[in-house]
């Protein structure tokens, strides 16, 4: 029995390793595309547009390096440990200053690991990149359950709530008891999980996107400018740019067959994620104008590890588990937060919350800062405001 | 001048030809398939198993030659209608007196849905009928479905494609004809009603496709007496709206569009996904060797092998997002009122079974309204029997020109 336990929660060692025939599947897929006509209309208002989606093509059959994500992720100290059957996949690394607070980050849908690669550096090295060493943070970064490298749930069940619960686990194993969460998207709602759940050693988190306005407005203040402009911006976002949500809230499988067949149909699914986003990246293959760290690079980073893990439909199915979990809890009031609450508004983020929404949710909001620049992936797409973000916010719980 | 226009009305006979090519790509892409793990819940979409099998059939046992013999055994023209090449079957019957029937298919749907129904109601007396029941049928491809051309610029909504039947109609020469539609060619039928074109006698609906807005105005003005079964409908009915894939399309067919063009078993699950009932019956035609009806193994690939050879799934897909735009337009400006002599008939396995008294709402002139015993969303397809005898006994009073 012993050994079993040990066997389970073991922490072992981990590397990407790409073989070169699912290199070359890769590409044969991309060269064998059969592409729609183009779209009707000179915008992204029947969706992601067949000039940007070719260019992306384009690049990733010829000039992408697919050997760069085993390069990137093996340069990193990367684990796997089972947790509750799932086996989960992370990235940990310590900063050298021994008091660095730890931190763990959780990313979203359609990103991974790769979304938070370059807030490492900063966070883990902050004398090196304009912070102080009371700035430091020892990170950790999992793979969401069915996300990359993290197995796939074989049960229904793993909701942000059961995945908050592992996360605290891991943090446990990995030995630390006093610690702090972060997270966008998705990732907002298993630290938000986590929050409610206040495992012993969580004492603060973070957010950048304010998951339960999604949701329910129910109650939300609609009084000033700045939150008319959000409620807008919200209702925008569910009536032109809500059918990947719903689908995959709903339908994970069935849009999971394509997501995994057809690499051209992952590209554009991943794509179609949000307004802002979506011309951004357009930009970076149409005119080779990136903005900030969303380079063809990185995009396809995360594109291609969705490809070569084949992940498509087991990502979807968080969606799923969403609405499960909502529909189950429907009527029930959540615990309270009452841990400390840092919350950052980008100014390209879906919605911009106003901070008298983001007190609302969380009465124990601490630090509450709008961002000079960035969007729905701002760790990936301006790296130093977001490290700046997490110091701050952090700074009172240290 | 008076040439370009001569060409622009021209009528072509068209047939179907596929290459050897076309057909090995489809079954290389098929055996290629790379498969997601199994669903975690049978409510997670499309499973496994019967993906699986429908790919097998498909790669190794179909045959791809099917739709080129079921198709040029028919009638075909193409003909250039505003712009847009419009493919049609015409089967006009032996019957002199036969009345002209135009049959709008839908989405995801094509002219396959409304093969077997053309012999019961061209040939009536072959099928249980009189020669007094005779159709003399024109079964268009959608604009961007099938062998019709794809639209290249915006504005092709159920009202444009209704504007174009019309003409069609006048260009076969029919003075007096019907029309008919479930799903998307309801409300292509509807606009059709709306319209009122010159010739146009009555038509017949199996999908209450006037719902959206005249059900949904009389529900929040309390209007209608919501009986319990009311408001059970009204919950099917109301689903409909929170499914993804009408969603998806009416907002962003172009995404969708690269999955459904690129990956046979991607464009399969995303058609298969429509309604529980039509899923549940296909799944047991692939599973257990069980069709119900019309809807064989052999009917439902001769429609998906038609998308997929054709490559229309986006441009098929678009149509949603016409609907949508022309819905939310429509709420700013009602249409006029139908008031041309209607027909209705519930299938009971449809995705909701609008009570007599919503169609009426809908329809004030409705002359037929009947429950059918049998088939459910592709009614003409699974039932072409009971369908045809709908048709007949809708429009047996419109053909006599006792109403109007």
């Amino acid at each position: 029995v012993s050994t079993t336990v040990e066997t389970t929660t073991a922490i072992r060692p981990f590397r990407v390793e790409t073989p070169q025939e699912q290199i070359d599947e890769l590409r044969r897929r991309i060269e064998l595309v059969r592409w729609p006509s183009k779209e009707l209309v000179d915008d992204r208002s029947q969706g992601v547009q067949l000039a940007a989606l070719e260019a992306l093509a384009d690049y990733w059959r010829s000039e992408y390096d697919i050997g760069r994500i085993a390069e990137r992720l093996n340069a990193l100290p990367q684990f796997t440990t089972e947790i509750d059957g799932v086996d989960v996949h992370f990235i940990h690394v310590r900063s050298q200053h021994e008091d660095a607070l730890p931190l763990i980050m959780t990313h979203g849908w359609p990103g991974s690991v790769i979304e938070l690669l370059e807030v490492i550096g900063p966070l883990t090295d902050p004398t090196a990149h304009g912070g102080g060493t009371e700035d430091a943070f020892h990170l950790v970064l999992p793979s969401l359950p069915g996300y990359a490298f993290s197995s796939e749930p074989t049960e229904v069940g793993w909701d942000s709530g059961r995945i908050a619960k592992a996360w605290a686990v891991l943090m446990r194993r990995l030995g630390y008891d006093r610690y702090v969460a972060q997270g966008g998207d998705q990732g907002a709602g298993v630290t938000d999980a986590m929050a409610r759940h206040a495992p012993e050693g969580l004492v603060a988190i973070h957010l950048n996107f304010l998951r339960n306005a999604i949701g329910s407005v129910a109650g939300l203040p609609a009084g000033s400018e700045q939150e008319r402009a959000a409620l807008t911006a919200l209702d925008t976002f569910r009536t032109s740019g809500f059918g990947y949500f719903l689908e995959q809230s709903t339908r994970p499988q069935t849009i999971g067959y394509a997501l995994l067949d057809s690499p051209i149909a992952l590209a554009g699914w991943m794509l179609d994620h949000d307004t802002d986003s979506y011309y951004k990246i357009s930009r970076a293959f149409v005119e080779r104008r990136p903005a900030g760290g969303l380079t063809r690079d990185h995009v396809l980073d995360n594109i291609t590890l969705y490809w070569l893990t084949g992940t498509g439909a087991s990502a979807a199915r968080l969606y799923w588990e969403g609405g499960r979990a909502a529909a189950l809890a429907a009527g029930k009031a959540p615990p309270p937060v009452t841990i400390p609450v840092g919350f950052t508004t980008f100014p390209d983020e879906i919605f911009r919350a106003p901070r008298s929404w983001a007190e609302k949710i969380y009465p124990s909001l601490v630090y509450f800062n709008e961002a000079a620049r960035g969007g729905h992936f701002a760790a990936w797409e301006e790296p130093q405001i977001f490290s700046e973000e997490l110091r701050a916010t952090f700074r009172s719980v240290r | 001048m008076s040439s370009t226009v001569e060409t622009a009305v021209e009528i072509r006979p068209f047939n179907v030809e596929i290459s050897q090519d076309q057909i090995d790509d489809l079954r290389g892409r098929i055996t290629a398939t790379r498969w997601t793990s199994k669903e975690l819940d049978a409510s997670q979409g499309i499973q496994l198993a019967m993906l699986k099998a429908l790919a097998d059939y498909w790669a190794s046992d179909y045959d791809f030659n099917r739709i080129e013999e079921r198709l040029n055994e028919l009638p075909q023209f193409i003909t250039e209608i505003d712009g847009v090449d419009i493919h049609f079957i015409h089967v006009r019957s032996q019957h002199e007196d036969a009345l002209p029937l135009i049959i709008t298919h839908g989405w995801p749907g094509s002219v396959i849905e409304m093969l077997e129904v053309i012999g019961p109601l061209t040939d009536p007396t072959a099928h249980g009928g009189d020669a007094a029941d005779a159709f003399d049928v024109v079964i268009p491809s959608l604009p961007g479905y099938g062998f019709s051309a794809e639209p290249t610029e915006v504005g092709w909504d159920p009202a444009h494609t209704a504007e174009a039947w019309a003409e069609l109609m006048d260009r076969l020469g029919y003075t007096r004809y019907v029309a008919q539609g479930g799903d998307q060619g309801a409300g292509v039928t509807d606009q059709m009603a709306r319209q009122a074109p010159d010739g146009l006698l009555g038509v017949h609906f199996n999908f209450l496709d006037a719902a959206p807005r005249e059900l949904l105005m009389a529900a929040l003005n309390f209007r209608l007496a919501f009986s319990e079964e009311d408001r059970a409908q009204f919950g099917k009915f109301t689903g409909v709206f929170m499914r993804g894939y009408l969603t998806l399309m009416g907002e962003h067919p172009q995404t969708i569009g690269y999955s459904i063009v690129d990956s046979p078993i991607g464009m399969a699950a995303w058609m298969l996904d429509h309604d529980a009932d039509s899923y549940q019956k296909i799944s047991r035609a692939f599973l257990e060797g069980t069709p119900s009806g019309g809807l064989t193994r052999d009917h439902i690939l001769d429609n998906m092998t038609l998308y997929w050879l054709t490559g229309t799934s986006t441009s098929a897909a678009r149509l949603y997002w016409e609907n949508s735009r022309a819905v939310t337009a429509a709420i700013k400006h009602a249409p006029p009122h139908v008031k041309l002599p209607v027909g209705f008939t519930v299938f009971p396995g449809e995705i909701f079974q609008a009570p007599r008294h919503w169609v009426k709402k809908a329809y004030h002139n409705l002359v037929y309204f009947n429950e059918a015993e049998k088939g459910g969303h592709f009614a003409a397809w699974e039932e072409p029997e009971i369908f045809s005898q709908e048709l007949r006994a809708a429009f047996a009073s419109v053909r006599n020109g006792t109403t109007s």
